[in-house]
C-alpha cells in the first residue's frame, strides 16, 4: 500500500512538472490550446472574484450541485418505490417492464431538446433531464435487489405473519439495500453528466455555462477550471453518498462479524 | 416472492401496460389539454418518423444523419476500444504500469464525458475530429477497467500450470492470459458502446452541423417537437441494436468456449 501510494504521488508530480513544462517553459503546446498553470490560476482567481458568465464560482457550484440534489432525490423518491413494487410484485413488473423496455435505450441526454422544448432553459428542464437519467438505474437496480433477496427470509416473514408496512421496512428495503445504493452510485454519476450536457446546451448559471462561455471566448484557462470543478465536485458527491451507504449497511456488516 | 403468474398472464398484462401508456399520450394530445406543438400523438410521432425516412430536415434525411452519426461514434468506440483494451491488460499484468496509471486514470475519470466538449471543439473543431474525442472520452474508461478486470483475475492456477510446463512468457499471454480476459473486455465494449452513443448524442446537441443530434436541436429551435421525439426514436433504435449486435457477439463467444449452460 506504501509503495502504491508513493508512486501514485511520483506520478501526479512528474505529470504536473510535464504540464508545467510543455506550456509555460518550451511552449510545445501553444497557448491558445491547452493553459498553463499560471492561466489557470489566474482564471481560477478571476471567477471566484470578478465572475465569469453570469456569476461568481460559489454562485455557479451552489446552482449547479443545487440542481443536481434536487433532481437525484426525486428520482430516488420515485425510483426506489417503483422498483420496491416491480421486484414484490410479478403482475407489476409484468405490466411496467414493456414501457420501461421502449424508454431506456433511449439515452437521457437525448431527452434534452425535449425538456427544453416543454420546460425551457431554466431550472425545471434540467431537473427533469436529472430525474430521468436517474430514475432508470435507480429501478432497475432496486428491483434486481428485492429478486436477489433470499426466498427463505421472504417466507420466514410471511409464516410469522408480518403486518404489510413493516414487511416492506424491515425486510424488503434492507434487503435490498446494498443492490439500491449501487444503483444510486450510477444515477449519481448520470446525474452529473446529464446536468453538464443540458448546462452546455444552454442555461443562464452553472458549471455547464462557465464552460460554455469559456469555449466561446476561447478561453482554455476557464475551460480546465470548469473541468476541475465538475470533476471535485462528482468526487465529493459520491463521497457523501459512500458515507451514507457505510451508515446505512452498517447492520450488515455487523451481522456479518456475528456469524462469523 | 408474490404469487407467480403464468406466460399468458404476462404477455397480456405487458401488452394492458403498452396500450395504457400509448393510450394515456394519445388521450393527453387528442384531448387538448396539452397543445399538439409541444405533445404530438403517437401516431403523429410516427408519421413524422417516416416522413424523415426521405424528406430532409437540417440539411439531411434521418438515415443521413444517422449515417453521419454512426461514421463518428464508429471512429470514436474503435479508438477507445484500440488504445483502452491494451492498455488495461497491460495494467493488469504489470504492476508497475498500474500503479502508474491508476492515480491518473482515477483522477479523469469524475470529469464527466460531456465536460470535454469545449476543449474537444478547440482542438479538433466542431465537424468530425471533436465528436470524436467526446465518444473516446465516454468510451474509453470502461475498456481500460474491463480488460484491467479480465487480465487481474486470471484463475492463478492456469497461470502456475503454464509456468510449470515451461510455456514461454509470449505463449502464456497469447494462449494463457489473452482468452481468458475475453469475457470482461466484451462485456466492457457494451458498456462503453452504450456510453459512446449517448456522449455522441450530447456532442451532437452542442457542437455539430449534421447527425441525429443536431436534427434534434434544429426541431427543437424550430418547436418541432414531433422531429425530437422521431429522433429519439430513431437513437433508441441504433443504441438497441448496437447493444444486441455486442450480446449477440457475447452469446457466441461464451459458446464457442464451452462456458454456456
Amino acid at each position: 500500500m506504501q509503495r502504491r501510494v508513493s508512486i501514485g504521488l511520483a506520478t501526479i508530480l512528474i505529470v504536473c512538472a510535464l504540464w508545467y513544462a510543455a506550456t509555460a517553459m518550451f511552449g510545445i503546446i501553444p497557448p491558445g490550446r491547452f493553459p498553463s498553470p499560471a492561466e489557470t490560476w489566474s482564471a481560477l482567481v478571476h471567477v471566484s472574484g470578478r465572475g465569469y458568465g453570469g456569476g461568481d464560482l460559489t454562485m455557479h457550484v451552489y446552482n449547479s450541485l443545487r440542481l443536481v440534489v434536487m433532481g437525484f432525490l426525486f428520482a430516488i423518491a420515485t425510483g426506489v418505490p417503483l422498483g420496491l413494487l416491480m421486484g414484490w410484485s410479478r403482475k407489476a413488473e409484468a405490466f411496467i417492464n414493456p414501457i420501461f423496455l421502449i424508454i431506456r435505450p433511449i439515452p437521457p441526454l437525448a431527452w434534452i431538446p425535449l425538456a427544453i422544448l416543454w420546460l425551457g432553459l431554466g431550472d425545471a428542464a434540467k431537473i427533469m433531464v436529472i430525474w430521468f437519467s436517474a430514475f432508470v438505474p435507480s429501478v432497475i437496480n432496486t428491483f434486481a435487489g428485492v429478486r436477489n433477496i433470499d426466498r427463505p427470509v421472504l417466507e420466514a416473514a410471511y409464516m410469522l405473519g408480518m403486518p404489510k408496512i413493516r414487511f416492506v421496512s424491515e425486510v424488503l428495503i434492507p434487503g435490498a439495500s446494498p443492490m439500491i445504493f449501487t444503483g444510486l452510485r450510477l444515477s449519481l454519476q448520470a446525474s452529473w453528466t446529464t446536468l453538464v450536457a443540458a448546462e452546455l446546451v444552454g442555461a443562464f448559471y452553472g458549471i455547464g455555462r462557465v464552460l460554455n462561455v469559456a469555449q466561446q471566448d476561447l478561453y482554455p484557462g476557464m475551460i480546465l477550471v470548469g473541468m476541475i470543478a465538475v470533476a471535485i465536485l462528482g468526487w465529493g458527491t459520491t463521497r457523501v453518498l459512500g458515507m451514507a451507504e457505510a451508515r446505512a449497511l452498517r447492520w450488515n456488516t455487523a451481522a456479518l462479524a456475528a456469524k462469523g | 416472492m408474490n404469487r407467480q403468474i403464468s406466460f399468458t398472464q404476462s404477455i397480456l398484462l405487458g401488452f394492458l401496460g403498452l396500450a395504457c401508456f400509448l393510450g394515456f399520450w394519445q388521450g393527453m394530445s387528442m384531448s387538448g389539454l396539452v397543445s399538439e406543438i409541444f405533445l404530438p400523438s403517437p401516431v403523429e410521432v410516427y408519421e413524422r418518423f417516416m416522413t424523415l425516412l426521405d424528406r430532409r430536415f437540417a440539411g439531411a434525411t434521418l438515415p443521413g444523419h444517422l449515417a453521419a452519426s454512426f461514421q463518428r461514434f464508429a471512429y470514436g468506440f474503435l479508438l477507445a476500444a484500440a488504445i483502452g483494451i491494451p492498455l488495461g491488460l497491460l495494467m493488469g499484468w504489470y504492476q508497475l504500469l498500474d500503479e502508474i496509471v491508476s492515480p491518473l486514470f482515477d483522477a479523469l475519470r469524475f470529469v464527466a464525458p460531456i465536460a470535454w466538449v469545449p476543449f474537444a471543439a478547440l482542438w479538433f473543431g466542431t465537424g468530425i475530429g471533436g465528436p470524436i474525442m467526446i465518444i473516446f472520452a465516454g468510451a474509453f474508461p470502461p475498456c481500460v477497467i474491463n480488460a484491467y478486470r479480465g487480465a487481474k483475475f486470471v484463475d492463478p492456477r492456469l497461470i502456475e500450470a503454464a509456468n510449470m510446463l515451461g510455456t514461454p512468457s509470449r505463449r502464456v499471454i497469447m494462449e494463457v492470459l489473452l482468452p481468458s480476459s475475453v469475457p470482461s473486455i466484451i462485456s466492457g465494449l457494451r458498456v462503453s458502446a452504450g456510453l459512446g452513443w449517448q456522449s455522441l448524442v450530447g456532442a451532437e446537441l452542442i457542437v455539430a452541423s449534421a447527425g441525429v443530434g443536431y436534427m434534434m436541436v434544429q426541431g427543437q429551435a424550430n418547436i418541432q417537437t414531433h422531429t425530437v421525439m422521431a429522433g429519439m426514436v430513431a437513437i433508441g433504435l441504433v443504441g438497441l441494436a448496437l447493444d444486441s449486435a455486442l450480446r449477440g457477439l457475447e452469446r457466441y463467444i461464451q459458446k464457442r468456449r464451452g462456458l454456456d449452460h
